[in-house]
């Protein structure tokens, strides 16, 4: 039985799709079988990110309405092992999920993979229900702003209330933030919310802090997940997140400010 | 999911209470009263536009105002309030508002009445020990967009009640987190009812319907551990 684990939180384009590639990517690296679902119907961003947009026929939509097997839909990894992909579909709207379907294409799942990795889309409207309904773990991205806080604790009060777990009575949703786009420099400015500010306001488990990151942005044009940059700050902080989940402690990094140079140190005060 | 697939109910009653402005009236003449609230809107007009009001009438019950009442609340309508009902006056000015289609509101000092009344704590602490249930305690962050209302009794808060969280209690809510949100106590009339919290960062606080919001708090407050109880017609803060 496969682990389903909804990316969600709350605000748009905070890096929900940037965490579902690298978590997934580093999962499957580290010998799970895993499956990347794209919820957000209409947009159709992770193929983009995992590279791999020219290779989409059918997609998550067409499984729901029985137009194609999963087996026709799934795309397969080129880079990593064990790694399957999903797609949205960008020509239907957020109606054309529907709750049974959805069941049924991860209960399908769930038969061959370890990890169902759920990119919801912003929001909570029905697609961002839907994916964090059948949930058992939450990965709540957050970016260390007020707004973004204030979103992903709304989505932890729907986590708590309104996923299948909840109303089974079965054992809570698990929650983990990870906070990302963190800027140890504007924090200290006061431009932004530290970790203990964000940590203190959601009281929740910390799985990691990605540091804001020009190889994000240079990985997704790349159409890489940034986990396989390796060398990247962005591409480790993501594999000691992935470290963390699946049960390793490791300690964080990027939370400080960089030793300043001899320059900075004369100068900077 | 609920509500995803399944078939929408057109009816839910929600035990959801709102906090009204009150609008006391002071003065039986109708056009005394035209004429100031013509310059209070004047003075804010956004804050009063469709702003829901409960007219008190009891400073004014003895007066024949009620024959008048289907003209004074035109009067506010025309002015874009929302007269919701009226609190306090007699037999007659009960009648008059149910003829004009408003609500009747119990009167302050009698309000809650019925089984639902609870004495003040401090007038028979024992017996209020016996008189109330144990009240309702929360263990789990109460998150933004939630809402938690104890019916009947006292609410307690065992984490943080979040930013756009609403935690509501007939009786006293007892918050060992931060209150972020609202909290309202004694929604159904005790005015006796406290809110007590170990860091106070609220949005707005309400006893019995009487309100203050965060721009009104004193900032050497802020993050404090509080008490807040009625005096009068305004809200006591004081640090604990
Ligand atoms: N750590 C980071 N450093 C720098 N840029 C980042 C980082 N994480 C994400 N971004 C950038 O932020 C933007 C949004 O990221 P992403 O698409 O992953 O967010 P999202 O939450 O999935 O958005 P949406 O709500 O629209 O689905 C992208 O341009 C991405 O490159
Ligand atoms: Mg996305």
């Amino acid at each position: 039985m496969a682990k389903i684990v909804v990316v969600t939180s709350g605000k748009g384009g905070v890096g929900k799709t940037t965490t579902s590639a690298a978590i997934g990517a580093g999962l499957a690296k580290a010998g799970h079988r895993t499956v990347l679902v794209d919820f957000d119907v209409g947009l159709r961003n992770l193929d983009l990110i995992m590279g791999c947009e020219r290779r989409v026929v059918y997609d998550f939509i067409n499984v729901i309405h029985e137009e194609a097997s999963l087996n026709q839909a799934l795309i397969r990894d080129k880079r990593v092992d064990n790694l399957f992909i999903l797609a949205a579909s960008q020509t239907r709207d957020k109606d054309a999920l529907t709750e049974d379907g959805v069941e049924r294409v991860l209960t399908e799942l769930s038969r061959d993979f370890d990890y169902i990795i759920c990119d919801s889309p912003a929001g909570i409207e029905r697609g961002a229900l839907l994916a964090m309904y059948f949930a058992d773990e939450a990965i709540i991205v957050t970016n260390p702003e007020v707004s973004s806080v204030r979103d992903s604790d709304r989505v932890l009060g729907i986590l708590a209330s309104k996923t299948r777990r909840a109303a089974n009575g079965e054992p809570p949703v698990r929650e983990q933030l990870l906070l990302t786009r963190y800027s140890p420099l504007r924090v200290q400015k006061g431009e932004m919310l530290s970790v203990e500010d964000v940590k203190e306001i959601l009281a929740i488990d910390l799985l990691g802090v990605i540091p804001e990151s020009q190889a994000v942005l240079n990985a997704s044009n790349a159409g890489v997940p940034v986990i396989l940059e390796e060398e990247s700050d962005a591409g480790q902080a993501y594999q000691d997140a992935v470290a963390r989940f699946l049960g390793e402690e490791r300690p964080h990094r990027f939370l400080q400010l960089e030793k300043k140079g001899l320059f900075g140190r004369l100068f900077g005060g | 999911m609920a509500g995803a697939e399944a078939v929408k109910p057109v009816l839910e009653l929600k035990g959801r209470m709102m906090t009204l402005t009150v609008l006391r009236l002071l003065d039986p003449s109708v056009e005394v009263l035209a004429r100031e609230l013509d310059r209070r809107v004047q003075e804010a007009p956004e804050f009063f536009r469709f702003l829901p009001v409960i007219l008190d009438v009891e400073a004014v019950a003895e007066s024949d105002l009620y024959l008048d009442l289907p003209g004074l609340a035109g009067l506010l309508q025309a002015r874009q309030f929302v007269p919701v009902g009226i609190r306090g006056g007699g037999e007659d000015w009960r009648e008059a508002a149910t003829a004009a289609g408003l609500a009747v509101f119990p009167a302050e000092r009698d309000s809650g009445g019925g089984e639902n009344r609870r004495r003040a704590a401090t007038e028979e602490p024992a017996a209020r020990a016996v008189a109330t249930e144990a009240g309702m305690v929360v263990t789990q962050p109460v998150r933004s967009g939630q809402q938690i209302y104890a019916r009947g009794g006292d609410l307690v808060v065992m984490s943080a009640v979040s930013p756009g969280a609403e935690v509501l209690a007939d009786g006293h809510i007892h918050i060992y987190g931060s209150l972020g949100g609202r909290a309202l106590a004694g929604v159904r009339g005790d005015t006796s009812a406290r809110i007590f919290c170990q860091a106070f960062r609220a949005e707005l606080v309400s006893i019995n319907g009487t309100y203050s919001v965060s721009e009104q708090f004193e900032e050497a407050l802020r993050g404090e551990a509080v008490q807040i109880a009625l005096n009068g017609d305004s809200l006591d803060i004081r640090a604990l």
